[in-house]
């Protein structure tokens, strides 16, 4: 062998082994937090670690800042962090690196946020429970699962319940799926804002104030939030009172919501299941407040609304004028309710054949709802239409094979 | 090499036995290995950053310093120190962050309690190493002899000197990075010429250790040197860039917030004036806005710096008490406006 094919095949064998990935276990009971995140600042990149079963008592939030970790548990209701005595730290477990895979475990009582991941990108949440045990209650913590500012994030088969604000909150990140996971007694089940990209598909959202919700809201570092896609979900009894602290925007959902489309540019509404949202199964509307933020666009563009499954609904509005509107619409309201106001040369709400819906026939953002001339919905139905392919790169569905 | 000669200075004054605890005049004993290297040091004496460190008393090329607006941290008392390498410098880059050389640290002491009472708590460093700025903090044991490293934090049970009983958090390294983080490089905040003394950069320069005093220098207020009478906004405007910009900025932990509390920003909208609240939670408390002019009881900023509750606190880290002295110039500054 010459020396450089010898030099070569050192080199080759020495990029193979020593970069191999350690698993690091840490055991519930004494002593736990700081174990615990200690083998999160220790840990290398690529490496996985390994949440015993059991409860781990926390008083600190806890955080990840390495590239490429695995953190793992014996499943959502075996490994827990247990955040019920929390002192300090505005969520339970903060991710600010890339490429991380967080699964089966689960996150109890966290005094703010559950997990949020902050321009972490190409994160993966898989199996993950977060849940305030106490039931809906404005002290709950914001959000369950918030990502933010990232590009790359697959939330799924996780489930969270009693936010105060959003179950699953995705915020100022682009190419993202949410699927097959359940949100209950939340404020709003799903939250998608100021994002784009976005597939929210095969969800059950239940219990909350509003199922999901596509926000896209002014004078943020990042907006133009569009291309969602809303497809498969299951969307039922989403009648618990609303808890938000009030001055947050999603206080201004109304009980009973199934879908809420605020301001927005795409959102295509389809093949999902609905039943008992007592205000409306799909509301679509544009920025409500008054905004002084050159840059954004407060107009809902481009919604469709496809075929959908609408069981019984709006029956018991949370609306001014309940009972008027009621009589007029013959005890029920239509499943679909728009504000009416597009921007000029938007097709601003357009429908499939059998979609039927009220609008309050207002013309521009921030109108009086004094001034709203409700009435039937009357647009000729699409027969076809094109959107987008969006949703999370193919590879963090990988990861979780 | 100049270690080596440091350390032969140093036996041949032990073995003068009486000279014993004299201060020796050697050339800095600091462990520029340490500084530099890859590890994490287990021990903060092994950086040599002090002659004697229950005293805090510094090694030769460490030099104390004062911030003209501090970060409050529960009333901690704060000991502040910078080490160069012999023959580097500061410069400075306009009023903002003096930019340091690779080598130097920054060396920040919490301490508890007045007089000989007074008990180190932490100390947390940063590290200029080649590939960027580490932070790592120490934790002080109760013989005051010694700090070890705490990667994980820890939380200590003290009085403020407001006399309340807390449980003080040690940060760990990545809650310092928390805050010590911006557009996902680690660095530091406090050593900006705006809030440095005219008479410390002044001494820096005249040792060569700083390259010119720039414009902009020492314009932040003394905090301890208020009045009554003084300009509330000046005030308040330096208290919430030193307390919270760090986080609350473009690049920064809460950048999402879309609230940036730098001393620089000019945009009422940006620092909070009739700015709705983002993913606030149960901080947003009963109100609709970051500060409504003239009305601090309806202001979340204020809300939120008045509590000390987790999920409502801002700050959120390295606080468990609330600033009242902090607290009353931001509400004099919210209720002056028009």
């Amino acid at each position: 062998m010459n020396r450089i094919a010898f030099a070569a095949a050192l080199l080759a064998g020495a990029a193979a082994s020593p970069l191999a990935a350690e698993t690091h276990r840490v055991a519930a009971g004494e002593g736990a937090g700081a174990r615990l995140q200690e083998a999160l600042i220790l840990a290398a990149p690529g490496d996985v670690i390994e949440l015993g079963e059991g409860r781990f008592t926390l008083t600190d939030g806890l955080s990840l800042d390495v590239d490429g970790v695995t953190v793992r548990g014996a499943g959502m209701d075996k490994s827990v962090l247990d955040f019920t005595t929390q002192q300090g730290a505005g969520e339970g477990l903060l991710v600010t690196s890339d490429n991380v895979t967080l699964r089966d475990f689960g996150v109890e009582n966290p005094k703010g946020d559950g997990i949020k991941s902050k321009g972490a990108d190409n994160i993966v949440y898989s199996g993950i429970r977060v849940e305030w045990t106490g039931g809906p209650k404005e002290t709950n913590g914001a959000y369950g699962i918030y990502p933010v500012e990232s590009t790359g994030v697959l939330v799924t088969n996780s489930k969270v319940s009693g936010a105060s604000d959003a179950g699953i909150y995705v915020g100022q990140s682009r190419d993202i799926t949410v699927s097959e996971n359940i949100v209950t007694y939340n404020v709003a089940g799903i939250e998608i804002e100021n994002s784009r990209n976005a597939l929210v598909t095969n969800n059950i959202a239940s219990k909350n104030t509003g199922g999901l919700l596509v926000f896209d809201l002014p004078g943020l570092p990042v907006m133009g939030g569009g291309n969602v896609i809303l497809r498969e979900n299951i969307l039922k009894d989403n009648d618990t009172p609303n808890f938000a602290p009030k001055g947050n925007i999603v206080a201004s959902v109304r009980r009973g919501t199934g879908v809420l489309v605020m301001a927005n540019d795409g959102v295509l509404i389809e093949e999902n299941a609905f039943e008992n949202n007592p205000t409306a199964h799909i509301m679509v509307v544009a920025y409500l407040q008054p905004f002084d933020d050159p840059r954004y666009n407060p107009y809902a563009r481009n919604v469709i609304i496809g075929p959908n499954a609408f069981g019984r609904g709006g029956d018991d509005p949370q609306l001014d004028g309940k009972e008027a509107l009621l009589a007029a619409f013959g005890g029920a309201l239509p499943p679909v309710l728009w504000d009416g106001i597009k921007e000029d040369d938007d097709t601003g709400l357009r429908i499939a054949e059998g979609v039927s819906g009220w609008t309050l026939n207002l013309s521009k953002p921030g109108q009086s709802i004094a001034e709203a001339q409700p009435g039937p919905l009357e647009l000729t139905p699409l027969e076809s239409w094109e959107f987008p392919k969006v949703g999370a790169p193919a590879a963090l569905e990988a990861r979780l094979k | 090499m100049r270690r080596g000669l440091a350390i032969l200075a140093l036996a041949c004054a032990t073995l003068g036995g009486a000279l014993a605890h004299a201060t020796v005049l050697v050339p800095s004993l600091v462990n520029d290995a340490a500084i530099r290297g890859e590890a994490f040091p287990a021990k903060l004496s092994e950086f040599g950053f002090f002659k004697d460190g229950a005293r805090q008393l510094p090694q030769d090329f460490v030099y104390p310093y004062a911030l003209n607006t501090p970060l409050w941290s529960d009333g901690a008392e704060k000991l502040r120190f910078i080490y160069l390498p012999d023959g580097t410098q500061l410069t400075a880059d306009g009023e903002g962050l003096l930019q340091f050389p690779v080598g130097s640290a920054i060396i920040k002491t919490f301490a508890f309690g007045e007089g000989s009472e007074r008990r180190l708590i932490e100390t947390r460093v940063l590290l200029h190493r080649a590939n960027g700025w580490v932070a790592l903090p120490y934790r002080w044991n109760a013989e005051q002899t010694e700090a070890t490293l705490a990667l994980a934090g820890g939380r200590v049970d003290l009085v403020t000197p407001a006399g309340e009983a807390i449980s003080y958090a040690i940060p760990n390294k990545n809650q310092c990075k928390t805050c010590h983080s911006n557009a996902n490089r680690t660095v530091p905040i406090g050593p900006k010429a705006r809030n440095l003394s005219v008479k410390w950069l002044g001494g820096m320069l005249k040792e060569g250790k700083l390259d010119r005093i720039p414009p902009g220098a020492a314009t932040m207020p003394v905090w301890a040197a208020r009045k009554p009478k003084d300009a509330a906004e000046p005030l308040a405007r330096a208290y919430l860039d030193v307390n919270c910009a760090h986080c609350h900025q473009p690049g920064g932990g809460a950048s999402n917030s879309g609230l940036d509390l730098r001393w620089e920003q000019r945009d009422p909208h940006a620092y909070g004036i009739g700015k709705r609240p983002v993913a606030a939670g149960r901080g947003a408390g009963e109100y609709d806005f970051s500060i409504v002019a003239g009305h601090p009881d309806e202001s979340i900023l204020l809300y939120r710096l008045n509590s000390a509750e987790p999920g409502i606190a801002m700050p959120e880290l390295g606080k468990a008490s609330v600033d009242r002295e902090g607290v009353a110039v931001v509400r004099r500054w919210i209720a002056e406006m028009k």
